[in-house]
């Protein structure tokens, strides 16, 4: 009897059945693991979709609502701001929003289904945080002489325009994403669901 | 050295004599097996009476809305038939009432939270699911209760008889037993809108609601239990004829 | 030379990987005799693995808060149903470390009794055997602070009832149980610190206890069921004559260990994770309430015996009440297991060889054992009371007549070398 023991074929077979067998049984135990580390569902719960009452929003005003524990800006655009958005364009990393994230019906200029209303999730798709408006034009915004009116992100600099579009040589790479929404009535949006 | 084992064995005697004298059990009240079931129309039907019902004072804090499309119901089920008007469909089923004003209305008690209720009834006299189903069937009129009614397997219970308009009202025939125990038995005095039949068949549907409700998992979780017993039959034949591989130098 | 190899030695040059491989696995020599009772060190230890690693996830989702909920349940209580219903996998993981607190004691217990069949504790092993005793200590302080973290009745009133207990001790004990609880009561206090005990101290220790306990061991070498030193007889390249590699011989015998028990754990938890209310006891689904305690409360089974052992002391001795005794008395039933190695005076160790009254003496010592545990879940009649005095005493008596007996005892002789049975 050798003390030393051999790796024989019949050995090497069952070395590698077992293993192959054991390393799926730890493998499927992993499962529920990193499962666990997924949004629970009271995660999900409170991703449910929010409802927002426009009926009290006045032209040129923002409201913020929180949609997964995210703000979503409302804004109630005048003729005017409507007006910057064509002129603005050449400025524009995006302006078709070919690369941006938002539903088919807001891949438009104005980036919402009624021109007068955007809706946007306010969170810079640089590193996430949340952009400030500035509505002023010109000098009054402290931004530049050429400004007409958009978003700044306070982190790095970031500048959006009034459709929430990102301007050319900035750090976030794509436009404001729009979220999925849909009108309930006139005066209520329901964020989070488009579906009828 | 005879006589110490002698010895020894004696005690050991005794020592499984004992539990018999020592173990014996007390006598309670008995149970009735609760007719569980598993069908979703009954449970959908449980959790409807449930919702309208029990929650009225009772919350079930564990469980949201939108876990009932589990049973069969659908979103839009929920929202239509069960859902407050105040609430969202994945929201808690958590009930108005703020427990310290419960505590007042109800001298002392808040109406527990009835989530677990079948998972904290269990006992050595039969499941949580007996219990329950055995407590809504033992009501009976007691004018000496604040409330007027009392419950043969839970006596002072602080809640009344809440479907009694279903069951109708039973009173009970109290008797001394010679051991000094009394025994009571419930007859029914006034029939409800339901036959007893029904009656039965609906507390039996509230509680295999309630039976679920205390761990919505446990199906799914027997379901897997049986592929992992297969899976570790399999893993231990190649484990065991692995070891017999490597031990034939040994032996 | 391949990369692997080179590899190999950068390594070995600076952290001795390959001498200690050999040293603990490959050049390890067990006996070859070990049987069916030596699979339940590595699988305490497999336990103590999946303890930590459900444990930090546990962790991610559990919330130390004894204060309450809108609904009126404490937090603490809430996050327990919420890992159990709304965290996905959360059941799996929750159940595998309510079912894993259990089958450590399983283990650990049979673990024991295979050093008391053994003689395992015997020269030279005291030291392996004093970390052992340590290991177990720690094992119930982690269990006993564990429990309390669900909030639920058997969680409060346990820890009202054990941490009771220290205002026994004369002068200091009010005041010891005050400080043990940080509150007047069990409270959110209580709840912060046993958290935090349970998850970082006493682990820690644990871990600690348990690579002493492996060292001391693979300093002295294994015992086995003959209980003869394999050491004595070498081949001429220094290799015990009954010893073989522990890898692999024994890491395949292991694993078919593992597998035996991974079919009865997954049993437990994917059939029965209330374990009949012994595992997870009913009354600990009702949220702790300082208000009413529970009409019967016990503690978790694996506590048992040493409980009945606290409630047999009815007698107050020399001015000092009978709960202080009690104390004193399931105290001493742990400690005294320490003191085994100096209490065996028999000429062998393992029970193979030993004379029938250590045979008589192990079986009335383990029913007495098993009876103290069954007395334990049960409340107390007058009846009860005195069967768990005499089982009390039986243990005790198994310990401390042991210089007696084991001496007295006819033993057979050792063989010369280990044996198959």
């Amino acid at each position: 009897m050798s003390k030393e023991h051999t790796l024989d074929d019949n050995r090497r077979q069952l070395l590698i059945a077992t293993s192959v067998v054991g390393g799926a049984g730890v493998v499927a135990a992993a499962v529920p693991f990193v499962a666990s580390l997924t949004p629970s569902e009271r995660a999900k719960a409170a991703g449910a979709p929010a409802e927002a009452d426009i009926s009290k929003l006045g032209p040129g005003e923002m409201m913020t609502v929180e949609w997964r524990g995210q703000p979503v800006w409302i804004l109630r655009r005048t003729e005017a701001m409507l007006a910057t958005l064509e002129e603005i364009e050449p400025r524009l990393a995006d302006p078709n929003s070919e690369k941006s994230i938002q539903p088919p019906y807001a891949k438009n200029r104005h980036r919402s289904i009624k021109p007068e209303y955007l809706v946007v999730v306010g969170i810079c798709t640089h590193l996430g945080c949340s952009p400030t408006a500035k509505f002023a034009k010109g000098e009054a915004s402290g931004i530049s002489k050429d400004w007409l009116g958009g978003y700044l992100c306070p982190c790095h600099g970031s500048q959006f325009d009034l459709a929430a579009r990102v301007f050319k040589g900035m750090p976030a790479p794509t436009n404001l994403t729009v979220p999925p929404h849909k009108y309930l009535t006139d005066t209520k949006i329901l964020i989070g669901e488009d579906k009828a | 050295m005879k006589n110490l084992i002698v010895h020894a064995k004696r005690l050991l005697a005794a020592a499984l004599i004992a539990p018999a004298l020592v173990f014996a059990s007390a006598e309670g009240p008995q149970l009735d097996k609760a007719p569980l079931s598993k069908d979703p129309e009954s449970l959908k039907r449980g959790a409807t009476i449930f919702v309208t019902t029990c929650m009225a004072c009772h919350s079930a804090s564990f469980m949201r809305y939108n876990k009932l499309t589990e049973i069969g119901f659908t979103e839009d089920e929920i929202k239509e038939k069960l859902l407050p008007p105040d609430k969202k469909v994945g929201d808690l089923m958590t009930i108005a009432m703020r427990p310290q004003d419960a505590k007042k209305w109800f001298g002392g008690v808040a109406p527990p939270d009835l989530t677990l209720e079948t998972r904290q009834r269990n006992s050595e006299l039969g499941s949580g699911a007996d219990w329950v189903y055995t407590y809504l069937r033992s009501f009976y009129r007691d004018p000496t209760r604040p409330t007027g009614w009392n419950n043969v397997i839970f006596p002072g219970a602080g809640m009344p008889h809440v479907f009694w308009e279903l069951q109708g009202e039973q009173t009970a025939k109290i008797t001394k037993n010679p051991d000094g125990t009394q025994s009571i038995e419930l007859v029914l005095s006034k029939p409800g809108t339901m036959s007893p039949q029904e009656y039965d068949k609906m507390v039996a549907d509230l509680v295999s609601f309630m039976q679920w409700m205390g761990e919505p998992i446990a199906e799914k979780r027997k379901s897997i239990g049986i592929w992992v017993m297969i899976y570790l039959a399999v893993f231990f034949a190649l484990a065991y004829a692995l070891k017999k591989a490597y031990w034939k130098d040994v032996h | 030379m391949t990369t692997k190899q080179g590899l190999l030695n950068w390594i070995d040059e600076r952290f001795p990987l390959t001498s200690t491989i050999r040293e603990h696995l490959t050049e390890y020599y067990a006996p070859k005799n070990f049987n069916f009772w030596y699979y339940f060190g590595s699988l305490a230890l497999l336990v103590l693995v999946i303890q930590i690693v459900t444990g930090i996830f546990l962790v991610m989702h559990y919330k130390p808060d004894a204060s309450l909920t809108q609904s009126g349940v404490p937090v603490a209580f809430a996050s327990v149903e919420y890992i159990m219903r709304e965290v996905p996998g959360g059941w799996f993981i929750r159940y595998m470390h309510s079912t894993g607190a259990s089958a450590f004691f399983i283990v650990v217990y049979l673990h024991m009794f295979r050093g008391l069949l053994y003689g395992s504790y015997r020269t030279p092993r005291e030291l392996v055997w004093i970390f052992g005793v340590l290991i177990f200590l720690a094992l119930m302080a982690e269990a006993f602070m564990g429990y309390l973290l669900p909030w639920g009745q058997m969680s409060y009133w346990g820890a009202q009832v054990i941490i009771n207990l220290f205002s026994a001790i004369p002068v200091i004990g009010p005041d010891l149980s005050t400080v043990i609880r940080g509150d007047f009561v069990v409270s959110d206090a209580t709840l912060n610190r046993f958290f935090s005990l349970h998850v970082i101290a006493v682990p820690l220790v644990l871990l600690l206890l348990v690579a002493a306990h492996i060292i001391a061991l693979h300093e002295v070498g294994s015992n086995n069921p003959d209980g003869i030193e394999i050491k004595k007889k070498k081949d001429a390249n220094g290799r015990p004559l009954d010893g073989i590699p522990f890898h692999p011989y024994y890491t395949v015998k292991d694993i078919v260990g593992v597998a035996g028990f991974l079919i009865v754990f997954f049993a437990v938890l994917f059939f029965a994770p209330e374990g009949g209310g012994y595992f997870l006891e009913y009354n600990n689904f009702i949220p702790a309430n300082p208000m009413v305690t529970p009409p019967h409360i016990a503690p978790v089974w694996y506590f048992t015996p040493f409980y009945s052992i606290l409630r047999a002391v009815t007698y107050p001795l020399f001015g000092i009440d009978a709960k202080f005794w009690g104390v004193v008395a399931m105290g001493a039933a742990v400690i005294i297991i320490a003191f085994l190695p100096w209490l065996d005076r028999a000429p062998v160790k393992s029970i193979r060889y030993k004379g029938p009254i250590y045979k008589t003496a192990l079986t009335i010592f383990v029913i007495a054992f098993l009876i103290l545990g069954y007395l334990g879940v049960l409340p107390p009649t007058p009846a009860r009371t005195l069967v768990s005095q005499i089982c009390a005493v039986i243990y005790f008596a198994f310990f401390l007549l042991m210089p007696w007996y084991s001496k007295i005892d006819p033993c057979k002789p050792e063989p010369e070398r280990v044996t198959w049975k």
